[in-house]
């Protein structure tokens, strides 16, 4: 996963790091597997890998890459970017390390007989009002993507 | 063995997080930058279903559904203003992006 992620910040071809990210997608699929959330992983697979990648593909191949391609990949900011980032990171280390001991080490394997159904529950009875917003919102940012992407409103 | 627990997938997360910073920051693609925005809600996710199976509710996942429809929206608004974009300029640079550049 780890590597799918360098490659997708790392290649020329914007068709290579769109690739990259559904390996990365579906190796994050599998680490949810790992982790007891079956619906998650499916919705992972399903939403993500299947749905959001094929719109960056088919938004990669309206824009024309051959300019990009050669143009050059850094930005002109790249050494502040990269001091920031790792700043950010001994930041995450240090908290990491030192709070590395509240976390238990062995946890109980759960049952994952009913976890589709427990979500659904919790879905529709204590999230429901968070469940109506977000359809709200995909119809919104449907509304907002059909406008910004005609040619004449 | 090693046993895996939670905080090795925090810590996962963490690196995720900071490869998906790192290509908001450095690339001039705008196509790539949208992708790390992706990367980074991943890690947040990943880090979400951790403490989820942590603490034994399922919170955490119900969390991670609703910011994975959060993440199609906004890359659908993203991709359509970046086509909006194209066709003004003709490039995907985001070093071009300086017309309210003093």
């Amino acid at each position: 996963m780890l590597i799918g992620g360098i490659a997708v910040i790392t290649r020329k071809n914007p068709v290579h790091s769109a690739l990259a990210l559904i390996i990365t997608l579906l190796a994050q699929a599998s680490l949810y597997l790992m982790l007891y959330a079956p619906f998650v992983a499916g919705v992972q697979i399903i939403l993500y890998a299947g749905g959001i990648m094929v719109l960056f593909l088919f938004v990669i191949m309206l824009v024309s890459i051959d300019r990009s391609i050669r143009e050059r990949q850094f930005n002109s900011q790249w050494i502040v970017g990269i001091i920031a980032a790792t700043a950010l990171g001994g930041l995450f280390i240090a908290v990491y390390a030192k709070g590395s001991s509240i976390f238990p080490q062995h946890v109980l394997p759960a049952v994952e007989n009913d976890n589709t159904q427990k979500i659904a529950t919790m879905l529709y009875g204590q999230y429901m009002f968070a469940f109506e917003i977000a359809s709200l919102l995909l119809l919104v940012a449907i509304i907002g993507a059909v406008v910004m992407a005609k040619k004449r409103i | 063995m090693l046993h895996i627990t939670t905080l090795h997938y925090l810590v996962l997360g963490a690196a995720l997080f900071l490869l998906g910073v790192i290509g908001v920051l450095t690339r001039r693609n705008v196509v790539i930058v949208l992708m790390s925005i992706e990367l980074i809600l991943n890690a947040v996710n990943l880090n979400l279903v951790a403490f989820s199976r942590m603490w034994g509710g399922l919170h955490g996942q119900v969390f991670a559904i609703f910011v994975i429809t959060d993440a199609a929206a906004e890359a659908a608004v993203g991709l359509g203003i970046l086509i909006a974009f194209f066709r003004n300029k003709e490039t995907v640079n985001i070093d071009e992006v300086n017309l309210l550049k003093w």
